[in-house]
């Protein structure tokens, strides 16, 4: 149960960033999983390779991820902005094919990891993983202050109004492009701060990105897009339901109920699970 | 296009095993063919904005069911397949029927169907003590591996022979589809789904019989190449990298045309196959960034796809002139 939990504040924060972007510009960055792959082998180039100290190497990598998602979205979704939402995602798997292969012919296949073990902390005889709770902490804290960017900001407010009316707000004197940018650029930085974390846990290997790629978007959209809370609620039911159904199946179970579970709440609620009755 | 020009083809197509049998250029023919008609398939239904990424879930039931008959059943592929057939379009219709009733269309139904071909391809690697998980799995060879009882053959001549025939099965499907009522319905139903509701169309059936058709069809690719390869793994017919990949051909080819994802299948395997031979092992993961390059790039500028866009040009001329 505690590991479940856990494991959705790492799943939270992976879907914080794609939560931004699809809920905004309405676009899937089927890719999306691949930045965070990239950002994490920043971290071991910067950290392992360079020795570079952590703290500096985690700032790179979030501001470089955010670079990549400016660039991502200036080459690739800008000029097709006004396509088929299809061929938006279609496009973005190329993105996908693209930076998976790039990761193989440039740093092989091998896993990597930093070599850097946090401490497991024994709480009232259970033990807890030092870096699942650091993962924690920081989705919650990012989510904090991207709700307070967005609601307490004048840009924060115009995301949020072109979220609502994409056709209104040009006409009201919004910039849509920059808006567009700066939140791409966001989303990027906050994969960059997924992949720090999840470096710390995990072995980074070209392929990493499928394996939490598509719980990524499913958990956007259960939980309706551009609403954070519901895709922090959502985050934890996956993670409740993968990590019950990892302890008493296969950990593969967990996630054919996962999936299972996605699949029959699109029917029951397509809206999301926190959608309001309108 | 003239009308003696597609049996000219076939023909010659036909020959070319009697006349020419180089293994391996042969063993590439099959392989194309038999993805050409996988990723036919996936355009039947592609074609009309239903974009399925479940279909690596399709192609893996198709493959994997007929392969665990075998070994486990006994079942001769000529039940098996079928058999595997029928639990493809059982599946396609239990996932499709609830997406369509309750209107869950564009990205949410790719990822519902996303969601589909992750349930198979997790299934697959957690019943690893039956299906040997994403190890791969092998039917067992029957008599030598050359059995009409067991639809193996060792000779790549019939196996050519059997994939062109299930190929040009294919298009014959995919120009009834471009020929019937179905396809006015479910182009109206792409436009706008409450004015085709409203003219009449049954919405959730049109979409319904194409989405069934696509899975059968599908599965039995996906069947068909477990037989000829004789060796299937999660990550060759199942699973999301697949269902992309078929995405990925067809939007090269061109949705649009019957022969595009026969050319896209072309473009990709030689694409892969060239540089494979021309690498060696130096080329692992350079057909995919190729392939992701020219995806975006396709996307942006040719959404039509080659055959698409050619035909385009070739009309062209002609509207300016009238």
């Amino acid at each position: 149960m505690i590991n479940g939990l856990l494991l959705g504040g790492v799943l939270a924060l992976l879907s914080l960033g794609l939560n931004l972007v699809f809920g905004v510009i309405d676009v899937v960055w089927i890719c999306y999983a691949e930045l965070i792959m990239l950002g994490m082998y920043a971290m071991y180039f910067l950290y392992t390779i360079y020795h570079a100290p952590i703290v500096l190497a985690a700032a790179v990598c979030i501001v470089g991820v955010g670079l990549l998602g400016l660039v991502l979205h200036t080459l690739v979704i800008a000029p097709l902005l006004g396509a088929a939402p299809i061929n938006q995602l279609l496009a973005t798997g190329g993105v996908l094919f693209f930076l998976q292969s790039a990761a193989t012919v440039l740093f092989g296949i091998e896993f990597k990891n930093l070599g850097l073990r946090l401490p497991v902390l024994k709480v009232a005889g259970m033990f807890v993983s030092y870096s699942r709770l650091l993962a924690f902490g920081a989705a919650l804290i990012a989510m904090v202050l991207v709700y307070l960017l967005l609601t307490r900001t004048y840009t924060g407010t115009a995301i949020r109004a072109i979220a609502q009316d994409r056709q209104i707000m040009p006409l009201m004197g919004v910039d849509t492009r920059r808006i567009y940018l700066i939140t791409s650029g966001l989303g990027g930085a906050l994969a960059g701060l997924a992949a720090c974390l999840l470096v710390l846990q995990y072995d980074v290997h070209p392929f990493v990105g499928l394996t939490f790629g598509p719980i990524t978007f499913l958990i956007c959209v259960l939980g309706s897009l551009g609403n954070f809370g519901g895709g922090f609620v959502a985050a934890f039911v996956f993670a409740e339901i993968i990590s019950v159904g990892g302890l008493y199946l296969d950990l593969e179970w967990g996630y054919v109920f996962a999936f299972a579970f996605f699949i029959v709440m699109m029917f029951v609620r397509p809206e999301g699970l926190m959608a309001r009755r309108s | 296009m003239t009308a003696y020009l597609p049996w000219v083809g076939g023909a010659v197509l036909l020959a070319l095993p009697f006349v020419y049998r180089q293994p391996y250029p042969l063993h590439i023919l099959i392989i194309i063919l038999i993805w050409s008609f996988a990723y036919t398939s996936w355009s039947v239904m592609g074609r009309f904005g239903l974009v399925s990424l479940g279909h690596g879930g399709f192609m893996g039931v198709g493959a994997y069911v007929t392969a665990l008959a075998w070994n486990y059943g006994h079942v001769s592929p000529w039940l098996g397949v079928p058999l595997a057939v029928v639990a493809s379009a059982a599946l396609a219709a239990l996932v499709a029927y609830p997406c369509f009733r309750f209107r869950i269309t564009g990205h949410y139904f790719a990822l519902v169907t996303l969601a589909l071909s992750g349930i198979v391809l997790q299934v697959i690697t957690a019943t690893r003590d039956y299906t040997g998980g994403s190890l791969g799995y092998t039917p067992e060879r029957y008599q030598g591996g050359s059995s009409l009882w067991a639809f193996q053959f060792s000779d790549k001549t019939t196996w050519y022979l059997i994939a062109l025939a299930v190929w040009a099965v294919g298009l014959y499907v995919w120009n009834r589809v471009d020929r019937s009522m179905l396809r006015y319905a479910l182009e109206a139903i792409s436009e706008d789904e409450d004015a085709a509701a409203a003219t009449g169309v049954h919405v959730t059936a049109e979409k319904l019989k194409i989405t069934v058709l696509s899975a059968t069809m599908t599965a039995l690719a996906g069947a068909l190449y477990c037989q000829y390869q004789m060796f299937i793994s999660p990550d060759t017919v199942s699973g999301i990298a697949v269902s992309l990949q078929m995405v990925f051909a067809v939007v090269v080819g061109g949705i649009y045309v019957s022969l595009g994802p026969t050319i896209g299948a072309v473009i990709t395997i030689l694409l892969a196959e060239i540089l494979r031979i021309g690498f060696g092992t130096r080329a692992v993961g350079w057909d995919n960034l190729v392939y992701g390059v020219l995806l975006v790039l396709f996307i942006i500028f040719l959404p039509k796809g080659i055959v698409g866009s050619l035909r385009e040009l070739r009309r062209r001329p002609r509207w300016t002139s009238s």
